[in-house]
């Protein structure tokens, strides 16, 4: 049992974090490009208007509605998705972070990264 | 000009400034943002929505380097989050309230201060000072890898740090920066970290608070997919490319000529921001 422990160094768990973060964003990154190609295509030709602040469709505001568009296929969705996977690494980052302190039996840490963690979740879901 | 054109050009352009970037150690989002206000014409929220994505990207990105060179302290970086992520989520709740035009000026105010603190070389670590009462409290103090073995070193004025950490954060949020040189000051003039641990450390901290003030402009409508696609994927390509050239040569000259163009743009965004244009 403390052999299982110990693997859990901190050196050790920072190389599994930063592994979970490089597949994040390249998992992020690929869905993009998937995205930004259907986009293109559909879009590549009309006229671009990101000088006028309109805001986006509620469909891509929130996380449910990203989910419902992707089944559509719309570029735009596709990418959000892309967007929202890269938004969510930090997130699992510090959710592993947890763990690994538990498993530290650091109590103060599991206790500091909670906060960090709760504060990551409210802006997400709540924040506005 | 197309929609295409424009993604082209807007890839073309962070990926410059994900290499410039990289090379300065600004970081490749403090440029884009000027890049696509200046040149482009895109309004400033969506611009700051599409940075704070590619600084997310280029965070994490980067981790796996930084980590394997084992300078970064992971028990500093997540404690002084609690001061980020809840300053970034302030900094983002304001974005919505203050005027654009104010905005614009803060932005170019805190890119002449970064591109000034860049330059600077980094003071000398505490050392073999004697312990900190809350640094230990919160186990801070550690040790780093050196050719002549590790070098421990003791981190202090632990509150002072946080209150840094937090207006880092709030900047963050509200300007879609990852505040890297305000939070070198915290790390490296406050806590006296040595520069390579802090260097490391708010590497690892950028993303995180980057991921708090994101999920807020996401759900105010200020990510625009179709122009944070070409931004998020340039500035990774640009920064891979500028990270490879730097360990490579020291550019001494290359850096000090990037700073003036950053200074450059940092006037023009104020002089903007006053005539009321952003």
């Amino acid at each position: 049992m403390t052999r299982f422990f110990a693997i859990w160094s901190d050196e050790r768990v920072e190389t599994i974090i930063a592994r979970l973060l490089q597949t994040g964003v390249l998992a992020s990154a690929a869905v993009v490009t998937l995205g930004g190609i259907l986009f293109l295509v559909r879009h590549g030709l009309s006229v671009p208007h990101y000088s006028v602040f309109t805001g986006e469709p509620s469909g891509l505001r929130s996380v449910s509605g990203i989910f419902t568009g992707v089944l559509t296929l719309q570029g735009r969705y596709v990418i959000q998705l892309g967007l929202f996977i890269l938004l969510a690494t930090p997130v699992a980052r510090v959710a592993f972070a947890v763990v690994a302190f538990a498993f530290e039996r650091d109590r103060l840490y599991v206790g500091v990264s909670l906060i960090v963690l709760a504060v990551l979740v409210y802006s997400l879901a709540w924040g506005a | 000009m197309n929609i295409l054109e424009m993604t082209l050009l807007v890839w073309l352009g962070s990926v410059m400034a994900g290499f410039v970037g990289a090379l300065t150690g600004l970081g490749g989002g403090i440029i884009v943002t000027p890049l696509l206000t200046l040149a482009f014409g895109v309004d400033i929220r969506y611009a700051i929505g599409a940075t704070l994505i590619s600084v997310i990207a280029t965070s994490s990105g980067a981790a796996a380097a930084y980590v394997k060179e084992g300078f970064s302290n992971i028990r500093i970086g997540m404690f002084l989050e609690i001061a980020t992520t809840i300053g970034a989520v302030t900094g983002a709740s304001l974005a919505a309230h203050v005027p654009t035009s104010w905005i614009a000026v803060l932005f170019g105010l805190v890119l002449i201060h970064s591109a000034y603190a860049s330059s600077r070389p980094p003071l000398p670590d505490s050392g073999e000072d004697g312990p900190d009462r809350m640094a230990t409290l919160l186990r801070m103090d550690s040790s780093f890898p050196t050719p002549a073995g590790p070098r421990s070193y003791r981190v202090r004025a632990v509150p002072a740090g946080f209150s840094l950490m937090f207006v880092a954060g709030a900047a963050s949020g509200l300007l879609g920066i990852g505040s890297g040189a305000l939070k070198v000051i915290a790390m490296d003039r406050a806590m006296r970290l040595p520069f390579k641990v802090s260097t490391t450390t708010s590497n690892f901290m950028i993303g995180v608070t980057a991921a708090a003030s994101a999920g807020i402009y996401l759900r105010r409508g200020y990510l625009d997919p179709a122009l944070a696609m070409p931004v998020m994927l340039g500035v990774l390509v640009g920064s891979f490319l500028g990270a490879r050239v730097l360990t490579e040569a020291k550019s001494q000259k290359l850096r000090f000529l990037f700073a003036i163009v950053v200074a450059v743009m940092a006037l023009e965004m104020i002089y903007h921001g006053l005539a009321g244009r952003l």
